[in-house]
C-alpha cells in the first residue's frame, strides 16, 4: 500500500507525540479502541478553563502508519481551538487532508471519536454534562 | 558500501545467481530448440540440456531423474499432486490429511477439491508449529489416500518431523506428499530416507529463475500414479503437457547443482548470521521468536515485537530493509497471518511480527545494519504506543487484545 507524502511525513516526524498528566483537572483524555480494528488511539487536550481554549494536545497511537499520522494531524488541529470548535472536527476533513486510502478511513473515524471522548472527559471532570454528538451523514463508509 | 535496501525476504523469492544466469544465456538464442523435436540437432541439444538438468534436480533430493516432472513452479506442483492423486485414487477414497498452516497452494487446492467431493482433515498445530502425530494417525481412515504436509514452513521456518509423519502414512498404506519448497537446498532432503512419495518445489527459492519448478513422483514402492491436469502432447511422461521451458529448466538444474554443493557451508554461515540477528533483537523487551527454534531452517527468523504494529514497523524502514510482516493490513479489518494464528498466537503477537529471511547474498554488515535499524524503529514506535505505556504502568490490557 502506498501512502501520501503527508502521511509519510507525519509518520516519520510525528508532531505532539506524548502524554499529558491525566489526573490534572484541565486535561481531557480520550482513549479509543473498537474490537473490529487493531488501532488503539489516545488523544489528550489541555484546556484553559477561563477561555475554553485548548492550549496543548498530545497523542499516542498503536496501529498502522496511517493511524499514527491522522492522530498527529488531529493534535495540530486541536491546538488553539475552543472546545466548541474542536467538537466540529469531522473525520472526513482528516481523511481529505491526508488522502487516506479506503482501508484506513476508519482510523480518522476513531480519531474523531477520541476527540469527542477527550472533550467529554474534560467536561465531566469539571462538573459539566457530557455533550451528545449527533452522527453527521457523510455518505462515506469507513 | 552497504547497498540499500537490504534484502531479507529470501523466503518470498531469491535473486538468480549470476552463475545460473550465465548457464541459461545460450539457451535463449543459440540452443533454442524444442526438446521434443526428434529430427534435428536443435531439438537434440535441447533434450540433452533437459536430461542434464533433470539429473541435477533429482540429485538435490535423492531421486531418480525419471521421477522428476518439470512444472511452472511449486504452486502448479501442489495442484498437480493433490488434484492428480485425488482423481487417480478416486476408487480407493476421497480423504486427504493436511495441516492448517500449509502454504495457500495446498490449502486453496484442498478447498477446491472439497467442492469436488473430497473430504479434507486440516490438522491443528501446536505453539511450536508441529502437528500432533497421534491426531494425525487417528485421522487416517480406509478412505484416506494421502497425507500432504510441508517439509518446512514458509513463515516460521519450522521443519516438520517428516520421517515420522511418512512412517505413519506408510504404515496405513497412504501416500505421503510434501511441499519441500522452503527446505530443498537449505537442509538435506532425501525422498527415500524421508519416505516422501510426491514432493514439489521451485527454482526461484534457490537462486534460480521464476516460472519453473518440479514435482517428484515416486516410481517404485509404491509406484505413484497421477492424472495429468494439463493435457496436450503428453510431455513429461504424460503427466504434464506443454513445450518444456528449456532455458528455465537449465537454470533450475544449475541452481540445484550449486545449492547442493554449498548447502553445508552456506547453512552454517546463515545460521550464524541469523542467530546473531535474533539474539540482538531479543534484547528488546517483549520480543519473541515464533515457532520452534530447535527444528528450524538456518536462514529464517520470525519475531514479534509486542505493542507495535507490524505494518507501522515496516513503514519505519521499508526504504532500507525489504522483508515481510505477519500483519497484512491491506483491508480495513486486518487479518493477521493464518500461520501465526494457527500457532495460537493472540492478535497482540500476530500483528506485531516480522519475518527475516536471509540468503546467499546476505552479509554481516547488512545484519548489523538491520539490527540497528529495527531496534531504533521498535523503540521509536513504542514511545508513541499507548499500549506500551499501559504495559509499563502494569495496566490491565485484556480489553485491547
Amino acid at each position: 500500500m502506498s501512502y501520501s507524502e503527508k502521511i509519510l511525513d507525519y509518520y516519520n516526524n510525528p508532531r505532539n507525540a506524548g502524554s499529558l498528566d491525566k489526573t490534572n483537572a484541565c486535561v481531557g483524555t480520550g482513549l479509543v479502541h473498537v474490537p473490529e480494528y487493531i488501532e488503539v488511539i489516545r488523544l489528550q487536550i489541555q484546556v484553559n478553563p477561563a477561555t475554553s481554549v485548548i492550549t496543548d494536545a498530545k497523542f499516542k497511537t498503536f496501529g498502522s502508519g496511517a493511524a499514527i499520522a491522522v492522530s498527529s494531524l488531529a493534535t495540530e488541529w486541536l491546538k488553539w481551538k475552543t472546545l466548541d470548535e474542536a467538537a466540529q472536527i469531522d473525520d472526513m476533513y482528516l481523511v481529505e487532508e491526508l488522502d487516506l486510502p479506503p482501508a484506513k478511513i476508519h482510523c480518522a473515524t476513531l480519531v474523531e471519536e477520541a476527540i469527542k471522548a477527550a472533550i467529554n472527559d474534560y467536561r465531566t471532570k469539571n462538573g459539566l454534562e457530557e455533550l451528545k454528538f449527533e452522527e453527521v451523514e457523510t455518505g462515506f463508509e469507513a | 558500501m552497504l547497498k540499500l535496501p537490504v534484502y531479507l525476504d529470501n523466503n518470498a523469492t531469491t535473486p538468480c545467481d549470476p552463475r545460473v544466469v550465465e548457464t541459461m544465456l545460450p539457451y535463449f538464442t543459440e540452443i533454442f530448440g524444442n526438446a521434443s523435436s526428434r529430427n534435428h540437432s536443435y531439438g537434440w541439444a535441447a533434450e540433452a540440456a533437459i536430461d542434464l538438468a533433470r539429473e541435477q534436480v533429482a540429485a538435490l533430493i535423492g531421486a531418480d531423474p525419471k521421477e522428476i516432472i518439470f512444472t511452472s513452479g511449486a504452486t502448479e506442483g501442489d495442484n498437480l499432486a493433490l488434484k492428480g492423486v485425488f482423481e487417480m485414487y478416486a476408487d480407493k477414497g476421497n480423504h486427504i490429511i493436511t495441516t492448517e498452516i500449509e502454504h495457500k497452494a495446498i490449502l486453496d487446492t484442498c478447498k477446491h477439491l472439497e467442492k469436488l467431493g473430497a473430504s479434507i482433515t486440516y490438522l491443528k498445530v501446536n505453539r511450536e508449529g508441529f502437528p500432533d502425530l497421534k491426531e494425525l494417525e487417528a485421522a487416517i481412515t480406509p478412505k484416506t489416500i494421502m497425507v500432504a504436509i510441508m517439509y518446512a514452513n514458509n513463515e516460521i521456518g519450522v521443519i516438520n518431523p517428516i520421517r515420522e509423519i511418512s512412517a505413519l502414512a506408510k504404515k496405513h498404506g497412504v501416500l505421503m506428499m510434501s511441499d519441500i519448497t522452503q527446505a530443498a537446498g537449505k537442509v538435506p532432503v532425501d525422498v527415500n530416507r524421508d519416505g516422501i512419495d510426491l514432493a514439489t518445489f521451485s527454482a526461484h527459492k534457490i537462486y534460480g529463475p521464476k516460472g519453473v519448478g518440479a514435482l517428484y513422483v515416486r516410481r517404485k514402492s509404491p509406484r505413484v500414479k497421477i492424472i495429468a491436469q494439463i493435457d496436450g502432447g503428453g510431455h513429461e511422461r504424460g503427466m504434464r503437457s506443454g513445450t518444456l521451458n528449456v532455458t528455465g529448466i537449465v537454470g533450475f538444474g544449475k541452481a540445484c547443482e550449486i545449492i547442493f554443493q554449498e548447502m553445508e557451508t552456506e547453512g552454517k554461515r546463515l545460521s550464524i548470521l541469523r542467530n546473531k540477528l535474533e539474539a540482538a533483537l531479543l534484547q528488546l523487551e517483549e520480543s519473541y521468536v515464533n515457532g520452534s527454534t530447535a527444528n528450524r531452517l538456518p536462514h529464517v527468523s520470525n519475531i514479534s515485537f509486542k505493542y507495535v504494529e507490524g505494518d507501522a514497523l515496516m513503514m519505519g524502514f521499508n526504504k532500507n530493509i525489504a522483508l515481510s510482516s505477519g500483519s497484512a493490513c491491506t483491508s480495513a479489518s486486518p487479518e493477521p497471518s493464518y500461520v501465526l494464528k494457527g500457532l495460537g498466537l493472540g492478535d497482540d503477537l500476530a500483528h506485531s511480527s516480522l519475518r527475516f529471511g536471509l540468503g546467499r547474498f546476505t552479509t554481516e554488515e547488512e545484519i548489523d545494519f538491520t539490527i540497528q535499524t529495527v531496534t531504533d524503529t521498535v523503540n521509536k514506535l513504542r514511545t508513541i504506543s499507548p499500549l506500551w505505556e499501559m504495559f509499563k504502568e502494569g495496566a490491565d490490557m485484556t480489553e485491547y487484545y
